[in-house]
């Protein structure tokens, strides 16, 4: 029996990278996942865009691994389409248990240099959109009196980056917003941590399995953590 | 599950609690366990490798007091002869005895707490590592006192803030070996560590024979989830993590285990 069996996950940025490592790694472990991505590009973000295409091949790699999944094709930073679509999903697999809270996007530049709107999209994508997230899935998980959110952050949460001032900024809001979240959430029996990559040296199914670990009752009374999965980067 | 087959894996302080559970969970996931503990703690330690052997896997028990380098070497020593090789080291042994203000705290309650997690945990990674394979996973069992203070503690906490120093070391000289080095800090823990009266007392001084559930209470608070303390199987779930390659590039980090104490703000 896998060792999230029966459970549903919900997944942002799923299309693609450490999203649809999550939910595939999820799905392996007996998770239905409802699959949430922007398939568009984001204004200003340098990491290239994921496609129609990318969801649909996350799709078939979660149907392979014995899983079901609802799809969406979403903005997380549009309210009330992701609620509408996270209802959808919780109602077509009875609800939610897991969230993995992984769009985000990459841009860079020099803190004192970022222009508006490059500093404003990665605020709205990475810690706003991670805010929705959990805004949109947290009835479902309160109405189940359990439940784990993931929240997805960097390296950049723990320590600053030379040329990246927006993203460590969002990254380290992501931390905050976890702890808050812990401990809103902690009489409902909902737990809420962070993982934190270093997308330079480990790959995305290392961070799934952090996930998995955090997603799973083996982590019942872990809550408010930050988990690097990093190589080492932030203690070197 | 073979979260960890053909791994061979040495505990320290394995013949009771969180130690004892840790071997069990282990071998659930097929490591071949080096079990060491006291010679007074005998009869636990081979109980502990009878329930290791009912999961259908090998146990060497060992006698040896982490306080005593050259008895380490030799515990070590016998279980790489068995074994053949060495995968994953958990420094699991602790006390957590003496509770007093830092000041009444009694010049030999403080060497012998700092003895045994500190100094201990350093004798136990030093007579291993010579064994280690290229690739391993040294996981270090600290405390939420490893984090954070508290009153009564200060040899305790001492100790226990100071193996986050030494992981943090070994993290950085083993890295370039693939070998990780990680703390794992748990609350309290349901074991006979925190089970008993004289913790009981220091936790409810306002009451005369405070029980368990007069105690259980205070703890609770302290938590953000509703629960008193965690089970021993909490802490070697997380121990599971990290001694198995799912967590091949974490190193150098701290896991709490603590029903969110530490993070909880009153």
């Amino acid at each position: 029996m896998g060792r999230v069996y029966r459970k549903v996950a919900l997944v942002t940025g799923a299309a693609r990278g450490i999203g649809r490592a999550q939910a595939v790694r999820l799905a392996q472990e007996g998770a239905d996942i409802v699959a949430i991505d922007i398939c568009a590009p984001v204004r200003t973000a340098e990491s290239p865009s994921a496609t129609t295409a990318d969801l649909a091949e996350t799709e078939r790699l979660i149907e392979a691994a014995g899983g079901r999944v609802a799809a969406y094709i979403v903005d997380v930073r549009a309210a009330a389409a992701l609620s509408a679509a996270v209802d959808a999903g919780a109602a077509r697999f009875g609800g939610i248990d897991i969230v993995c809270a992984t769009a985000g996007i990459a841009s860079s530049g020099a803190a004192c240099d970022l222009s508006e709107d490059v500093w404003q999209t990665m605020l709205d994508v990475n810690l706003t959109g991670v805010w929705q997230t959990s805004k949109a899935a947290a009835p479902h998980l309160l109405a189940r009196g359990s439940g784990s959110m993931i929240l997805t952050s960097s390296v950049a949460g723990m320590r600053g980056l030379a040329g990246a001032g927006h993203y460590v900024s969002a990254g380290h809001g992501v931390v905050g917003l976890m702890r808050s979240l812990a401990k809103e959430f902690a009489v409902h029996n909902v737990r809420v941590n962070s993982v934190h990559s270093s997308e330079t040296v480990v790959e995305p199914v290392d961070i799934a399995n952090a996930t998995l670990f955090l997603a799973s009752d083996e982590a019942r009374y872990i809550t408010a953590v930050t988990l690097p999965v990093d190589a080492g980067n932030s203690q070197q | 599950m073979s979260r960890l087959a053909d791994k061979v894996v040495i505990v320290t302080g394995a013949a009771r609690g969180m130690g004892r559970s840790h071997c069990v969970r282990l071998a659930q996931e097929q490591a071949e366990l080096i079990a060491v503990d006291l010679a007074d703690a005998s009869a636990d330690l081979e109980h502990t490798a009878h329930l290791v052997r009912a999961e259908g896997q090998r146990c060497l028990t060992a006698h040896a007091d982490v306080r005593e380098y050259s008895s380490m070497e030799v515990a070590v020593a016998a279980g790489v002869s068995e074994f053949g090789q060495l995968d994953v080291i958990v420094a699991n042994v602790g006390i957590y005895a003496d509770l007093s203000p830092s000041w009444e705290l009694a010049e030999a309650a403080w060497r012998r707490t700092l003895d045994v997690n500190l100094t201990g945990v350093w004798h136990t990674v030093k007579a291993a590592m010579p064994h280690l394979v290229d690739g391993g996973s040294i996981v270090i069992i600290s405390s939420t006192n490893g984090i954070k203070g508290g009153a009564n503690t200060a040899h305790y906490s001492a100790s226990k803030h100071a193996v986050v120093g030494l992981a943090r070391t070994l993290a950085n000289e083993l890295g370039p070996r693939g070998i990780r080095v990680n703390t794992v800090h748990p609350g309290a823990v349901a074991t006979p560590m925190i089970r008993n009266a004289d913790v009981y007392a220091k936790l409810r001084p306002d009451l005369e024979n405070p029980s368990e559930q007069d105690a259980s209470a205070m703890l609770a608070a302290k938590n953000m989830l509703p629960v008193p303390w965690v089970d021993p199987i909490d802490v070697s779930n997380a121990v599971l993590y990290l001694a198995a390659d799912e967590s091949r590039y974490v190193t150098g980090s701290q896991l709490v285990v603590d029903a969110g104490l530490t993070q909880k703000v009153p």
